[in-house]
């Protein structure tokens, strides 16, 4: 991506939509959707990720997420959380499209239960024929280059390696990687699933990244409306220290004040 | 007669719309998504779409997730 150069007009766009908020949070694993919605709020985002399942006919009495959270106020990027074929995933995104009216999606293949890591061949599966039925997709991916460089080639509108496993909060695992798929996309790099603290968050964007998109971080802190808080300041941060270019590392020390003059 | 909705036995009058089917379990008709078996009925076709004994009925809506 491009360099911005003024920090106000430093947008995030992705297939054609302005956001103002490089970050993005999930809307699971809160004790609450009221408490999901001030997360929200504290942490300045504009989209939102959500998943489809089944209506609840047992129980009417059960809260409604958008209720709380309304499509009117954020961008809902449904998810297909659960899917671990492309068929389930397209079956899932068609059903969310028909819900919601809307074709920005985001696309996540998962390999097995217990790292759920993304099953890369039947994502890429899944882009083709989603992309071919008029979505736009921002795809989960593993932090592999090459298939990265497919999923963009194949016309992915974002590209969301982990920065480690889903829910882990093991922080940016593979920052070569991550700093490599920067350097060879086109459209925008999104590190999504392992941010466990603000700094990851900080880490991601100093890499170049245009976003980061977290769940558990904020929802599972102790205090998630503090820790939107202070994800929205490190999303910002980072940034900004991105742009600002960091000093170069070195072996020895370089005095801060000046050697002449000294008593 | 019978259909399945969201894999349960469901016992719905003979002729039931999918339009009177959403209204009578409360739900918000711009929010779910409706499949019948295996195909999505867009929202535009629901009040012309009859239940047959037997269809596999899907309603799903957007929910917390990240």
């Amino acid at each position: 991506m491009a360099l911005d150069t003024v920090s106000g007009d430093d947008k995030l766009v992705i297939a054609g939509r302005e956001f103002g908020s490089r970050l993005i949070i999930g809307t699971g694993k809160y004790e609450t959707y009221e408490q999901n919605a001030r997360a929200a709020e504290a942490a300045g985002v504009e989209m939102v990720t959500v998943a489809v399942r089944r209506v609840n006919l047992t129980d009417k009495t059960q809260p409604r997420l958008t209720d709380h959270v309304s499509p009117e106020t954020y961008t809902f990027l449904p998810n297909t959380a659960g899917c671990f074929t492309a068929d389930d995933a397209i079956r899932t995104l068609r059903l969310a499209r028909e819900a919601g009216g809307w074709s920005l999606v985001k696309l996540e293949v998962l390999s097995d239960q217990k790292t759920l890591y993304p099953d890369m061949s039947e994502t890429l599966k899944a882009a083709e024929l989603l992309i071919k039925d008029g979505f736009e997709v921002m795809v989960y991916c593993s932090d592999d280059p090459v298939y990265a460089r497919r999923l963009e080639e194949a016309g992915c509108c974002a590209i969301m390696p982990l920065g480690s496993l889903i829910g882990s909060g093991l922080g940016i695992m593979n920052p070569v990687n991550i700093r490599l798929i920067v350097e060879q996309s086109r459209v925008p790099v999104i590190v999504d699933a392992g941010v466990g603290t603000a700094s990851d968050a900080a880490v991601a964007m100093e890499l170049g990244c245009d976003g980061v998109l977290m769940n558990t971080a904020i929802a599972e802190a102790k205090d998630p409306i503090r820790m939107a808080r202070a994800m929205k300041h490190a999303v910002i941060a980072g940034r900004e220290a991105y742009h600002a270019g960091r000093m170069p590392r070195k072996r020895y020390a370089d005095p801060s004040s000046p050697l002449a003059g000294l008593i | 007669m019978q259909i399945k909705l969201n894999g349960e036995d469901f016992e719905v009058n003979d002729g039931t719309s999918l339009t009177a089917l959403i209204e009578k379990l409360g739900l918000n008709p711009k929010s779910v998504a409706v499949e019948r078996n295996l195909e999505i009925v867009p929202k535009s076709l629901h009040a012309v779409t009859k239940l047959c004994s037997g269809d596999r009925i899907e309603i799903v809506e957007f929910v917390g997730g990240g």
